[in-house]
């Protein structure tokens, strides 16, 4: 073991830094801040999300997680009461450039929300839906790429024997599978999951939280959730919001053993703050 | 972040507190056994009390109890609270400590049955002054590093590894000078032999001390500092 150290700044060094190089930089978050009707969300929020990890959201209701991952593909253009300061770049590019089409930035950043949202069609018209909006039409073409997306949700070997099947029979656990299965099949670059396994029963949640460990070496992901041992299970990296600023972002092993603030500490080990 | 003894007592489950909390005074309890029965094997061995050790013989069951105890107290907070940062060190910690102060009792069992040898062969031996400065000295190191614990003191903990080092060396230099009298008188072998043992217990009992203390350093800091050699951490430690 290297020298230990237990001054101030050594402790700081050790456990609170998020460091890659900036070539591994999937989402580039530049001093975001962001306000619903004049009310801060977001504070000068500075991050940076490797690719190809996991990275974990968490802090309190209203801490601003659910607005920053909303942020990350641009769900607030739709709302005119939102206020944005900031930059956010993806693969360097800045999300909110005029020449961005925003409709193609959605399928590079795809979304999976709490409750599991299948459109009421079958399986198969599920996960084949964007694929034909992209202009894809050869049966044979789609058959692949829906198998291919029902596989990589690890979804393929409950469904395959009637893929016509309503979407609406699968379990809340499969139907969550299905809409990752749907959001995989146009090829994004970034999935971004709100609380994805906060409606499902435990199985059904390992289930969800094996399929995240497993899509990172295709995609990049960004999980936002209430329930502490699931970003502790699966996540690479945790940033702790609060109050729509971020506290402390570090390696989730050291977050969870560590923590360099208090603030932190007291929120993961359930104190009184 | 650094912590304090007030840290565990914060939780918003007043319950988990409390386990927390009991998992402290529970290994307390047992440090406090431990310390008892070394500084009775000692003493049995340096005033010739035999019953005295043959009680700290027979007694090792009451301190395997405890560590199956708090073991399985530990688990239960591991499996239904899912503790992190300081609250998952503390359990580790706790862990950790009960299997050091475990083999601390073995130890204190160890020098009481060679204590009774020695006090039946009826011979006095060379190395009783030994004993008692190195008993004395292991024994503060114990008492220090269970107090470290109890009150979360890096500093406390710190000045424990330090002591190590000095416990190993009065150690050797009696056992050498044991070997010299063995040499000198072959009947004196079998006695000396014990007192060997009962020197090694010693030492070995400094090193669980040493153990404990790291454990402290870890529960605090969060800096595992076992391998670390003492001097390499008197320049960087800052305390």
């Amino acid at each position: 073991m290297s020298a230990v150290s237990f001054s101030a700044a050594e402790t700081q060094r050790s456990s609170a830094v998020v460091d890659f190089p900036s070539t591994s930089s999937c989402f580039d978050i530049e001093a975001l801040s962001l306000a619903y009707e004049g009310k801060p969300a977001l504070r000068d929020l500075t991050l940076r999300v490797p690719r190809h990890r996991v990275t974990a959201f968490i802090g309190p209701s209203g801490c601003g997680k659910s607005t920053l991952l909303r942020g990350l593909n641009r769900l607030h253009d739709l709302n005119d009461q939102v206020t944005r300061s900031g930059r956010i770049r993806l693969e360097g590019q800045d999300i909110h450039a005029r020449d961005v089409d925003v409709a193609e930035l959605r399928r590079r950043v795809g979304m999976v929300f709490q409750t599991p949202n299948p459109f009421p069609m079958s399986i198969y018209e599920n996960v084949a839906y964007g694929v034909r909006l992209q202009g894809v039409k050869r049966k044979r073409e789609l058959d692949e790429i829906v198998e291919w997306a029902l596989q990589s949700a690890a979804l393929w070997e409950e469904v395959k024997a009637d893929l016509h099947a309503s979407a609406w029979t699968l379990s809340g656990g499969q139907q969550q599978r299905l809409v990752i299965a749907r959001t995989l099949a146009v090829r994004p670059d970034v999935l971004l999951l709100d609380e994805p396994a906060s409606a499902l029963d435990p199985i059904s949640t390992l289930k969800i939280e094996e399929l995240i460990r497993g899509l990172k070496s295709q995609l990049t992901l960004i999980l936002v959730t209430h329930n502490m041992q699931q970003a502790a299970r699966v996540s690479d990296y945790t940033a702790f919001l609060h109050a729509g600023e971020l506290v402390e972002y570090a390696p989730t092993d050291t977050l969870f053993t560590n923590p360099r603030l208090r603030r932190t500490e007291d929120y993961i080990t359930g104190r009184v703050g | 972040m650094d912590i304090t003894n007030e840290t565990h007592s914060q939780h918003i489950s007043r319950q988990f507190n409390q386990e927390l909390e009991q998992l402290k005074t529970q290994l307390m309890a047992m440090g406090g056994l431990v310390e008892k029965q070394v500084q009775d094997a000692v003493e049995a061995l340096l005033e010739g009390d035999s019953r005295t050790a043959e009680r700290v013989r027979d007694s090792d069951n009451a301190v395997n109890d405890m560590q199956i105890q708090i073991d399985e107290e530990c688990t239960r907070v591991l499996a239904r609270r899912q503790p992190a940062a300081s609250d998952l060190r503390l359990v580790l910690a706790v862990i950790r400590a009960t299997s050091d102060l475990e083999r601390v009792g073995d130890e204190a069992n160890k020098i009481a049955r060679n204590a009774l040898t020695l006090i039946e062969s009826d011979r006095h031996s060379r190395g009783m002054v030994e004993i008692r400065h190195l008993s004395e000295h292991v024994r503060k190191m114990l008492r220090d590093a269970l107090t470290s614990f109890a009150r979360f003191d890096t500093r406390l903990a710190l000045e424990v590894l330090h002591e190590d080092e000095s416990v190993d060396n009065e150690y050797t230099t009696a056992t050498r000078s044991l070997v010299t009298f063995m040499m000198e008188d072959p009947r004196a072998i079998t006695s000396i032999l014990s007192v060997m043992t009962i020197l090694r217990a010693l030492e070995r009992v400094g090193d669980h001390a040493d153990n404990l203390a790291e454990h402290v350093i870890y529960l605090v800091k969060g800096l595992d500092v076992r391998h670390t050699d003492p001097g390499e951490l008197e320049g960087s430690l800052g305390e």
